[in-house]
């Protein structure tokens, strides 16, 4: 009488289930490898260039040192281009999900996107050729005005090929993905919150005080490291733009600025060979460290708050 | 007053930097008067209202700039090299005017179509593997991978294929398209994977049990109603994916070289690209600067064409075929 003396039902598995599962699993297994392929290569490639000596590293006395500078330049462009298009892409996230008529703002939203879809060897071209004439006269005036300010002082570069504008650009790039993030997760306010409060007599920017940007502050963060880890691995529009020279500066306007790991590399591997390609690999290697580090955090932050579905 | 007075004496000041001053200062003057009388009139709360909403909508304004300056520069400047001779000759002999960029346009297609044929089986068995079958540590592995891939830099992938095929061929200056297309897929197979997975995630379960109810064994359920159902979806998330890797510079400059010869062959030698096309003519220019500026732009052009299109009839396939599965 007993439910267990029944015989349990096992379905038949057919060829074609195993073959087809196998196939997916195989798939599955393909991606574990490709990524165990890619640490083990670049670490393989990188070891002999921890011990090379001071002749092949321009200057530099050991690797650490020469990679220091370019650590520095990766992490300084990235962070002022974050400062400069995390407000803009929140406003614009703002403006898409709360303010424009509804008719209008998905279009709106494509619009944003189109910036997402032009290939950042455009980014670079445009840069270099349309913004850093435009903004040339704008740090005349910033260095002559606000110039006891050390981050503005003189004298200006005569290109504008500065870190500033590389920053510019490089805010431009990450501004889509940024603003995608925060929309998503704006939208997905409950509508309760925003009622009520706009029911207790809350202007809109107190209702987004009390009732979307707290709940949607996880996803603010994540969306802004998700955009930082973009901005760090981004390359030819850093190479194409900036006048490099290997060193710290915290200066935005002059003709000396640290450059970045991902663009030290492509401007120098084409000439490279022996163990200068090596030396160049473990650098890439400390590149992926650094956003590997920053997107784990972004994730940590999302999925401490599972409700979005926008970013995972 | 005294402050307005300021802004309007810098609008003044800098008269070669008018149009964007204009708009600037205007939109700076727009936001105080605002702030100002409705604080006057109506209060600070409403006040502190009316100048977010300036502000929120200046932010959309300040997107848009560069989009605008961007996309009109690259047409304008495009426009003088883009040209019948510019898509039938390669710039092989080539020093100064003329010459074009069959070459590259031609490796661009052979990479990314490459990269396509090996990333989208890939991609879309792992995530019906991710959908339908998994469970336990695997999946677990195989999602956190997928994260971690998603965020590797592009010009990393380029090494890892140089490190790759160096390693293999025993050979320090290895160059050669099939490299680069492999460096691509790197790039192109986390796309195609999350994309996927959201898609099937999309189709309803009942779909999946009738299915079953009918006797029908799981591989066909999969690839007669779940795929199906979702291929509008997945089209389009690969077409995304192309477009993404389609305008990648930095790994195949790395891994594919660049050259001034047609190559019609993967596996061996050097091949152009058109993003590395519209790099080396900016970074390379010969003594007539200005023949080697009005091919990159004519690149860009090119490029961006290819990308809006791709874009567009994604979203267009996403539109026309999406699976009627409200009632």
């Amino acid at each position: 009488m007993t439910a267990s003396a029944a015989p349990r039902l096992r379905a038949k598995t057919r060829p074609g289930d195993r073959v087809f599962s196998g196939t997916a699993i195989t798939a599955g297994s393909v991606i574990v490898a490709i990524l165990a392929a890619v640490a083990i290569f670049l670490i393989a490639q990188s070891i002999p260039a921890l011990t090379v000596g001071a002749d092949d590293l321009k200057g530099a006395d050991s690797f650490w040192s020469y990679v220091g500078p370019l650590v520095f330049g990766t992490l300084w462009a990235a962070g002022l281009a974050l400062v400069l298009a995390l407000p803009v892409a929140l406003g614009i996230a703002l403006f898409i999900s709360h303010y424009a008529p509804r008719r209008l703002a998905q279009a709106l939203g494509y619009v944003i996107d189109l910036l997402a879809a032009v290939p950042s060897v455009v980014f670079g071209l445009w840069g270099i050729k349309v913004l850093a004439p435009m903004v040339l006269p704008l740090y005349v005036w910033l260095s002559d005005n606000v110039g006891w300010i050390p981050l503005f002082s003189g004298p200006v570069s005569g290109t504008g090929r500065t870190i500033l504008t590389v920053a510019i650009v490089l805010a431009v790039m990450i501004l889509p993905i940024i603003t995608a993030l925060c929309r998503e997760v704006f939208l997905q306010t409950p509508r309760l919150h925003e009622e009520a409060a706009l029911a207790l007599g809350a202007t809109r920017w107190e209702m987004i005080q009390m009732a979307v940007l707290p709940f949607g502050r996880p996803g603010i963060i994540s969306a802004a490291m998700l955009g930082l880890g973009r901005a760090l691995g981004e390359t030819m529009a850093v190479a194409m733009v900036l006048s490099p020279s290997v060193l710290i500066s915290f200066v935005l306007l002059q003709s000396q600025n640290p450059t970045t790991i991902a663009a030290n590399i492509a401007l120098n591997f084409p000439e490279a060979h022996g163990i200068g390609v090596n030396v160049l690999i473990a650098t890439g290697l400390v590149l992926f460290v650094i956003t590997f580090a920053v997107n784990a955090v972004a994730r940590v932050v999302i999925n401490s708050r599972k409700a979005f579905s926008g970013a995972n | 007053m005294g402050g307005l007075f300021a802004i309007l004496w810098l609008s003044g000041s800098m008269t070669e930097f008018s149009l964007v001053g204009t708009v600037f200062f205007g939109t700076v003057l727009y936001a105080v008067l605002i702030f100002a009388v409705s604080s006057v009139v109506e209060g600070g709360r409403k006040a502190k209202d009316r100048l977010v909403t300036a502000l929120v909508t200046t932010a959309f304004v300040i997107a848009l700039l560069p989009l605008v300056s961007l996309l009109s520069t690259v047409v304008a400047s495009g426009l003088a090299r883009f040209d019948p001779t510019f898509f039938s000759y390669s710039m092989r002999n080539v020093v100064g005017e003329g010459g074009g960029a069959l070459h590259a346009i031609v490796g661009t297609l052979e990479v990314t179509g490459m990269a396509t044929l090996m990333s989208v089986p890939i991609g879309l068995f792992t995530a019906i593997y991710l959908v339908e079958y998994g469970r336990g540590h695997l999946a677990r592995a195989i999602t956190f991978l997928v994260d971690v891939m998603t965020g590797i830099p592009s010009i990393v992938a380029g090494l890892f294929a140089f490190a790759l095929f160096a390693l293999l061929f025993r050979d320090p200056g290895v160059r050669f398209g099939f490299g680069g297309a492999v460096a691509l897929s790197v790039l192109m197979i986390p796309v195609v994977v999350r994309s996927s997975e959201e898609m099937l995630k999309l189709v309803p379960n009942e779909l999946r049990e009738a299915s079953y109810a009918l006797g029908v064994p799981k591989w066909l359920t999969i690839s007669k109603v779940v795929l199906p159902t979702s291929v509008a979806g997945i089209t389009t998330g690969v077409m995304l994916s192309i477009a993404r890797v389609i305008g990648e510079t930095a790994p195949l400059l790395i891994i594919a070289g660049f050259t001034q010869s047609m190559n019609y062959d993967l596996f061996s030698e050097r091949m152009m690209t058109l993003p590395v096309f519209v790099y080396t003519q900016y970074q390379n220019p010969g003594s007539d600067v200005g023949a080697y500026l009005d091919r990159a732009w004519a690149g860009a052009l090119t490029l961006i064409l290819i990308v809006m299109a791709l874009n567009l009839i994604a979203r267009l396939v996403a539109k026309l075929f999406a699976p009627k599965l409200s009632r």
